[in-house]
């Protein structure tokens, strides 16, 4: 059996694993647009920071890809031939595969911005190569200007500002992680980051540049040394979608990871998937989910039988102390009952459904909110526990003895 | 491999457990030294209720959510089924407590994560479960 993995990040070497779990024999080919082993790619904030040694931040062991008998090409892949399953290099190869699995992530979308091109030094915050070209490029007297204020904008304020002069960070939406919290928790966030250190400049955002100013939406000018455009991300899928495979936003698997094709397989921040908190299929481009969707592509791929059938997003993140988590579908459903717990510094709502908790957000009190994340991923009744002892501290205790007796004191 | 099953029918809700891990992992040897006004940071923790109480510490999961989650590669299970932290890789981003299904992750004032290891720097048999005055944590075999 010839195996081929589009892409080298988590979901790849989680697919790697999946099919090694099976098939200790078959060839395993991965090709590989990034120069480097398998990263994790959230590490790449922390090495700016000074948390993250470069040379830990690799997915597998150095030895990983010759342990697992494992070739890698280091070329981008730019077409599919379903029909002969091949997959076309830049390189001008091609390579047949029985079973062919996408991990091909997502890139930075940069919108058409006027006078983008006399901006000398602009990044996008992607990969560790973009780290390594920021950190060459700042100084400590850095002004830094970061244009989006989501997951990855945030993450490089953070990563940078104890090494420049000042960090802005400017968003059209009126908030911070405007994807993922709504105005009362992202003032929150904001204030915290603002006491941080970070500059807003928010409903705002660049009209055109010239040089090192930018032109604001509102007639203000910001000066900066070093631009970075962390605008947002689009899958990876163009190759797939050209040979005619089924995509809506990203590439369409169902719980075996298939695709629509047959012997194609895909995995992580290029797919969607059916998440069991929404109801539907939607992009769920978070880590976990990249490793658990990879597994279980591999072990299919190879003839085993695996599901990922309780896919949801779950994000943790933090920023100087404060955490926050999201997990699940926790926004505008008129149909969910909210119950908020508010504490001195900490926010947590939960989300409920059909008797079913289908989303929480908590900011400060994050403490064994694992156990939230679990009734979420198993759909558990919630409706025979006490309420109050559910939301007010995450422990086991209101899930009796026999659960505890099968958890605490068996093997799971 | 034997685990650290907890038996909440003899639990004394002493917390003595959570003294006796934060003493083991202190790397200290003077028991005053390491616990005596000091804000522990046990990787185990009594929940109670005033009624019930138990003792919950790492499971050490067949196949461990936590480590699908990790972001920096830190948590690993080993050949020998126990699963560890290595606090140089951690960045404290907490995916590990959002994903671990029953509470047992917590943090030290350094923000990297903290975990029971089962006390395999620390000796045989957990501390925790050597310290335990009614048997109501032990350190066993079980079945599958
Ligand atoms: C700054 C930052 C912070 C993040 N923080 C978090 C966090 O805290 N928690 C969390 O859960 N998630 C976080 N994420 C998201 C997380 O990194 C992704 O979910 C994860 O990396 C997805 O893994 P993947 O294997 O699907 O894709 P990727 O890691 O993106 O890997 C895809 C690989 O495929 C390669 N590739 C693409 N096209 C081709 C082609 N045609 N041919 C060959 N190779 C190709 C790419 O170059 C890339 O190396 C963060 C992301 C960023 C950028
Ligand atoms: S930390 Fe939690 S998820 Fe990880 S092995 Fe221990 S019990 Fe299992
Ligand atoms: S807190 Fe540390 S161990 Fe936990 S997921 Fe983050 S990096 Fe991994």
């Amino acid at each position: 059996m010839k195996y081929v993995i589009i892409g080298n990040g988590p979901a790849a070497v989680s697919c790697i694993d999946g099919i090694r779990s099976v098939d200790p024999d078959g060839s395993i080919t991965v090709i590989s647009k990034e120069d480097h082993p398998a990263y994790f790619r959230p590490l790449i904030s922390y090495y700016l920071e000074g948390k993250s040694k470069a040379e830990n931040i690799y997915c597998r062991r150095a030895d990983f890809y010759e342990s697992s008998n494992c070739g890698v090409i280091h070329s981008e892949a730019v077409a599919i031939d379903t029909d002969n399953r091949s997959v076309m290099l830049k390189n001008g190869e091609s390579i047949p595969y029985d079973r062919l699995c996408i991990c091909t992530g997502s890139s930075p979308f940069v919108p058409p911005m006027k006078g983008l091109e006399t901006v000398e030094n602009k990044y996008t915050f992607l990969t560790v190569d973009d780290s390594f070209a920021i950190e060459k490029a700042i100084t400590k007297d850095s002004r830094v200007l970061i244009i989006g204020a989501g997951l990855i904008g945030l993450k490089c304020a953070e990563g940078l500002r104890d090494r420049v002069q000042s960090v802005t960070v400017c968003d059209l939406a009126p908030r911070v992680l405007s994807s993922i919290l709504d105005d009362e928790c992202a003032a929150i966030v904001q204030k915290h980051l603002e006491n941080c250190g970070i500059g807003f400049s928010l409903g705002n955002t660049a009209d055109r540049f010239d040089g090192n100013t930018a032109m604001m939406k509102d007639g203000s000018e910001i000066g900066f040394d070093v631009l970075v455009l962390a605008l947002g991300v689009r899958p990876n899928i163009g190759f797939f979608k050209e040979a005619g495979g089924a995509c809506g936003r990203a590439i369409i698997v169902d719980n075996e990871m298939k695709t629509s094709v047959d012997g194609i397989f895909a995995a992580g921040d290029c797919v969607e998937q059916y998440d069991i908190s929404f109801g539907d299929k939607r992009i769920m481009a978070l880590l976990p989910n990249a490793n658990l969707g990879g597994y279980t592509a591999g072990v299919n791929m190879a003839g085993g039988s695996a599901e990922f059938d309780n896919a949801v997003p779950m994000n943790s993140i933090g920023f100087w102390g404060l955490h926050m988590m999201t997990a699940g579908t926790y926004a505008n459903d008129e149909n969910a009952q909210m119950i908020e717990e508010k504490g001195e510094k900490s926010i947590k709502r939960f989300f409920i459904k059909n008797n079913r908790l289908v989303g929480f957000i908590i900011i400060g009190d994050v403490k064994s909110a694992g156990i939230y994340t679990n009734l979420i991923r198993t759909q558990a009744d919630i409706s025979a526990y006490d309420p109050d002892a559910l939301t007010k501290n995450a422990t086991l205790l209101p899930f009796g003895e026999n659960y505890r007796r099968k958890t605490l004191g068996g093997v799971v | 491999m034997k685990r650290v099953t907890v038996h909440e029918e003899w639990c004394l809700g002493c917390h003595l457990c959570e003294y006796n891990c934060a003493f083991a992992n202190s790397g200290l040897a003077d028991m005053v030294k390491a616990l005596k006004n000091q804000k522990i940071t046990p990787r185990i923790h009594v929940e109670e209720d005033g009624r019930i109480h138990y003792a919950v510490s790492c499971r050490h999961c067949e196949d461990p959510i936590c480590i699908k989650g990790c972001i920096s590669g830190a948590l690993q299970k080993g050949a020998d089924g126990v699963v560890t932290i290595d606090h140089d890789k951690c960045v404290g981003c907490l995916s590990c407590m959002l994903l671990c299904p029953y509470g047992c992750i917590t943090t030290d004032e350094n923000e990297t994560v903290l975990k029971c290891e089962l006390c395999v720097k620390n000796g045989d048999i957990p501390a925790c479960v050597q310290g335990c005055p009614n048997r109501a944590i032990v350190f066993e075999e079980v079945q599958t």
